[in-house]
């Protein structure tokens, strides 16, 4: 389709702005811009058009299936759309005075006191923007604490090679070297590497639990509690969580810190990859480090983002939250782990489960075999979903299991959807090994067929 | 009580028994007894649609909502063109993850191409990425870009919005390298103390254009120095005064970030905002986070994809130099919904009126007996004013839902934007006069 | 798979060949197939010092980056700018596209012949 580039047309306008109402103003000739920025000219129905036409090729959460592991894609109420959109809270500028943001202070009072329940840690913060955002912050917090008491000779962060990539990302963006130990043959910590990477350089375990093959690591407190033993501390990323809600928490599982993913876990809109919001809860210990807004709360703490954060995901989430309430939260995950377990039964005559037995929200399938058979790998399978109607699962992640396709159906599915699934992969299976060649070349029925990526990293085009 | 779930606790308990499971506790066998909780959370009980809704507007009622907002200091009350604000909730758009496969991802790829393209041209640069959390993390990214072994020393200007600074310098302090603020004269970055800060270590120094009091930079005067000492030059720009003003491009500037808000997106008391950052093609690949390319798929027909995806954290995990992964996908589309709304004659009418009606007020202002403007050059849209009983002004300007300006050191810091009328402005000046008389 | 005899192979995939005391590097035919389609090349500046057995630069295809590790120690005094533009050439003609040469070489990786080399490959592959 063509760029809003290619559909300007001098003149075309849209009637925002009144006319000037006071005397025009200029500025010296040697603070103007030399050139125009290249701006299209459309009028409003164009500009309508165009946006509309780029909508439809957009797969979003009700076109159908989306079980794209790890990122937890559930139904986005509307309601909580709603109330984001209220103008009592669009409308508040950050630094209006206190007197006039009561209801928005209020907001992330009551969202901290029911995260901080749910996760089981004692204070909060809604600065992060996003996951890697909460990482960042929740590192930043034992940096300081080992900082404070004077204890420099923590140079390590302790990550499963399991984890995302965004986990040893964030320990080097805090300065740490990064020691990434294996996982065991069930796909949990391994407790002997564990122990072997520990000791008094240990600042700290960064650790998702379930994991991200989907599995609950069953030796949690003895793993925790070595960490602790050596004098390090435990982050835990909150990407998974959408297992645990009401069932386990992080805080008694013996984390210190946590981020969550309010855009995973607590059905905010991923927006096409953002706005996020990844709030950071800690025990008490570690409270006087949250990061403060210098102007909206005192100077002379840390900051990871100005002013409180992405406001309108918090109330969007606080709005879940209030909705499910007590009986409701536990309820949404147990039925994302029953759906996850049904599917993968579903799919475990098809596709070679990676990990065979009870998993919790997802599960990790490993085409190996399949793709030795036929010649038509997760990425083929994958992309001959698409013209299924499905939206792909996570491919090639996490990194210890090849071939892997990771699904998460999520809790807002129901059993009609699982099987309807279930049989889509089985025809997909059943296609690869008469016409590979089709899913070699799928998808046929997207608005594009597969692009050349080669070429865009090679020659780089990133802009019109 | 409420729930999303499209399946009846029946259909759930045949799931289970088709598992061989009697119940959905046996689902969690892997967590230990000890920690497997017993009862239920300390929540409150779930609400109906209705009940939630009266419960969140009920909080929302418990804000001010200001009939006039004249502060800035970071957040800029602009006009949002009703367009502008429907697009982005179409729920295609909306409910979509990252755009990882990209046949079914064209709408979002080519929004943000689009924006990409948008941004380049406002600042004059050649290179943008999809965007980052908001303008201070932008900032302190590019920080992260420009240092290296041999200089890690990071400058940036005490004119820069205090936000910014403690933001850049928590980055920094992660990275264990060292922040320095160059100090102000006269509400300007003192040129020559930079001059005299500048060293071999150097790696960058930072500055707002306009800076938080409002000021225009003479970025001139300090950038050719800054170069001189093999140091990087990022520039912290509004994006509206950049309708008008030089661009970071026009400048020399190596990097040009800034807080993408003014572009669409509401006050929302914070967020979610928007961090645009774009450089040079030689910085290309040290640009953090998502950037989209434009390719050709089987057929020949133009496509886009995520791009250069080996920079980012999924794949050089500890070696990469940022970890974002989610960035402001929906903002960012939203920003160059609203470039395109407004044109090109657009942008610089909204930087024109918000220039002229800031001035319009500062005249005024400074005619009223015992105020004065704090500083002497310059300015866009905000403006620092020395003034007795400040506490007093601001009062009275509320009780008429007037925001009055922000107390800063020095003074109060006030922002006009085009949705001022003279009337406003007026009856702002007229309230002032009668706390001062 | 080509493994010119004139050439020297270290574990990590990498050739060097001596010319006049400085030796030049490039990566092995196997190495670029292993890679799949290279799309940039990070590579040292001049005067830069190497570690055999340490990275120095890195090779990105689409969908991963690989360390590029240097066979020898000493001074990088040449590095082929051409891969900057044209990535494509590792991936066609690996033998001619080298990537860096160094000088004033104090210490060398234990490396194989071609004949040994090879064997090494088959079972890598």
């Amino acid at each position: 389709m063509k760029l809003i580039f290619e559909r300007s047309k001098p003149g075309h306008a849209l009637t925002i702005l009144p006319p000037l109402d006071v005397e025009r103003t200029a500025l010296p000739a040697a603070l103007l811009r030399e050139s125009a920025p290249m701006l299209p000219e459309l009028s409003e129905t164009e500009l309508s058009r165009h946006y509309t036409e780029l909508n439809k090729q957009v797969y979003g959460v009700n076109d159908g299936f989306y079980p794209l592991g790890s990122c937890t894609m559930k139904y986005n109420p509307r309601v909580d759309e709603e109330m984001a959109a209220l103008p009592g809270f669009t409308g508040i500028h950050p630094l209006a005075p206190k007197t006039a943001t009561e209801g928005c202070r209020k907001v992330l009072e009551l969202a901290a006191s029911l995260l901080e329940e749910i996760s089981g840690m004692d204070a909060m913060t809604f600065e992060p923007a996003a996951g890697a955002h909460g990482e960042f912050t929740g590192v930043l917090l034992i940096k300081q604490y080992h900082d404070a008491r004077g204890d420099s000779a923590r140079r390590k962060i302790i990550v499963p090679d399991s984890a995302h990539g965004t986990n040893p990302a964030t320990a080097a963006m805090c300065g740490y070297e990064v020691i990434n130990i294996a996982s065991g043959e069930d796909g949990c910590v391994d407790l002997e590497s564990l122990k072997a990477a520990l000791g008094p350089d240990t600042a700290g375990l960064m650790l998702t639990n379930p994991n991200t093959v989907g599995l609950f690591d069953p030796n949690i407190l003895e793993i925790t509690r070595l960490v602790h033993e050596a004098g390090g501390l435990c982050y835990y990323d909150g990407a998974n969580l959408n297992a645990i809600m009401g069932h386990v928490r992080p805080g008694d599982m013996g984390f210190d810190c946590v981020h969550m993913n309010l855009h995973k876990t607590f059905a905010t809109p991923h927006g096409g990859g953002g706005p996020g919001a990844g709030a950071v809860g800690c025990k008490v210990f570690l409270a006087p480090y949250l990061p403060k807004s210098a102007m909206l709360d005192e100077p002379g703490h840390c900051q990871v983002r100005s002013f409180a954060g992405n406001f309108l995901v918090v109330v969007r989430a606080l709005t879940y939250i209030l909705t499910l309430g007590r009986e409701g939260i536990p309820q949404a995950s147990e039925t994302a782990v029953l759906n996850a377990n049904y599917l993968m039964k579903g799919l475990r005559e098809i596709f070679t489960p990676a990990f065979d037995r009870l998993c919790m929200h997802e599960f990790v399938l490993d085409l190996s075999d399949y793709k030795k058979e036929t010649g038509v790998s997760a990425l083929d399978v994958a992309k001959g979903l698409i013209d299924f109607g499905i939206h792909p699962p996570t491919m090639y992640f996490p990194l210890i299991v090849h071939e892997a396709l990771m699904l998460e159906p999520t809790e807002t599915e129901s059993r009609e959807t699982l099987d309807e699934v279930a049989e889509i992969f089985r025809k997909v299976a059943e296609l690869g090994r008469e016409d590979p060649e089709y899913l070699h070349t799928a998808p046929h029925k997207a608005p594009i067929g597969r692009p050349d990526e080669v070429a865009a990293a090679r020659s780089p085009i990133l802009r019109a | 009580m409420g729930h999303f779930l499209p399946s009846s606790p029946e259909e759930r308990q045949k799931m289970l028994e088709a598992l061989g499971l009697s119940s959905a506790r046996e689902l969690y066998r892997d967590v230990p007894d000890s920690v497997l909780l017993n009862g239920l959370l300390n929540l409150p009980e779930g609400l109906s649609e209705l009940a939630v809704a009266e419960k969140m507007r009920g909080l929302a009622a418990e804000n001010k909502q200001y009939k006039r907002i004249l502060r800035g200091a970071g957040a800029y009350d602009h006009y949002i063109p009703s367009i502008v604000r429907y697009i982005p909730s179409k729920e295609e758009f909306l409910t979509a993850y990252t755009p990882y496969q990209a046949e079914i991802s064209q709408g979002v790829l080519q929004s943000i191409f689009e924006y990409q393209t948008m941004i380049c041209e406002l600042t004059g640069m050649e290179v943008s990425n999809a965007s980052v959390y908001d303008g201070a993390t932008a900032a302190a990214e590019a920080a992260g870009m420009c240092k290296n072994r041999k200089r890690s020393v990071t400058l940036v200007s005490e004119t820069v919005n205090p936000e910014v600074i403690n933001v850049m310098r928590t980055y920094l302090y992660g990275a264990g390298t060292e922040l320095k603020v160059v100090p102000a004269k006269d509400g300007r970055t003192d040129a020559e103390a930079l001059k005299e800060m500048l060293s071999a270590e150097t790696a960058s120094f930072c500055f707002q254009q306009p800076n938080f009091f409002g000021q225009f930079e003479d970025a001139e005067k300090f950038i050719a120095a800054v170069k001189e000492a093999g140091a990087m030059v990022i520039m912290h720009c509004n994006p509206i005064a950049l309708g008008l003003m030089k661009s970071p491009g026009e400048l020399g500037a190596d990097i040009a970030v800034g807080e993408g808000q003014p572009l669409g997106m509401p006050l929302a008391y914070g967020g979610p905002y928007l961090g645009f950052m774009a450089t040079t093609k030689k910085y290309m690949r040290s640009l953090p986070g998502r950037i989209v390319g434009q390719t050709a798929d089987a057929d020949g027909n133009r496509a886009f994809v995520l791009s250069l995806q080996a920079r980012e954290q999924h794949i050089r995990r500890e070696k990469a130099s940022s970890n974002i992964c989610s960035n402001e996908a929906l903002c960012a589309m939203t920003a160059g919904l609203y470039l395109a709304a407004m044109g090109p004659a657009g942008l610089k009418e909204v930087a024109s009126q918000c220039l002229s009606k800031a001035h319009y007020l500062a005249a005024e202002l400074a005619k009223v007996p015992g105020v004065s403007l704090a500083y002497s050059g310059e300015f866009f849209h905000e403006f620092v004013t020395v003034m007795p009983k400040a506490q007093e002004v601001l009062a009275a300007l509320d009780g008429a839902g007037i925001l009055g300006g922000l107390p800063v050191e020095g003074g109060l810091l006030w922002c006009v934007t085009e949705k001022a009328s003279k009337a406003d402005l007026d009856e702002t000046v007229r309230i002032v006069k009668e706390v001062l008389a | 798979m080509e493994f010119p005899t004139n050439l020297q192979y270290s574990q990590s995939h990498e050739w060097v060949m001596e010319e006049d005391g400085i030796m030049i590097v490039g990566i092995s035919d196997f190495a670029q197939h292993e890679l799949g389609d290279v799309v940039f090349v990070n590579l040292p500046e001049v005067g830069d010092e190497v570690t055999a057995g340490e990275p120095f630069g890195d090779v990105e295809s689409v969908k991963a980056v690989s360390d590029l590790v240097s066979p020898v120690t000493g001074v990088v005094c040449a590095v082929n700018e051409e891969l900057l533009d044209s990535p494509e050439l590792l991936n066609e003609a690996p033998y001619e596209s080298w990537i860096i040469k160094v000088e004033n070489v104090e210490a060398m990786e234990e490396l194989l012949s071609a004949a040994a080399y090879a064997d090494y490959c088959e079972t890598e592959a």
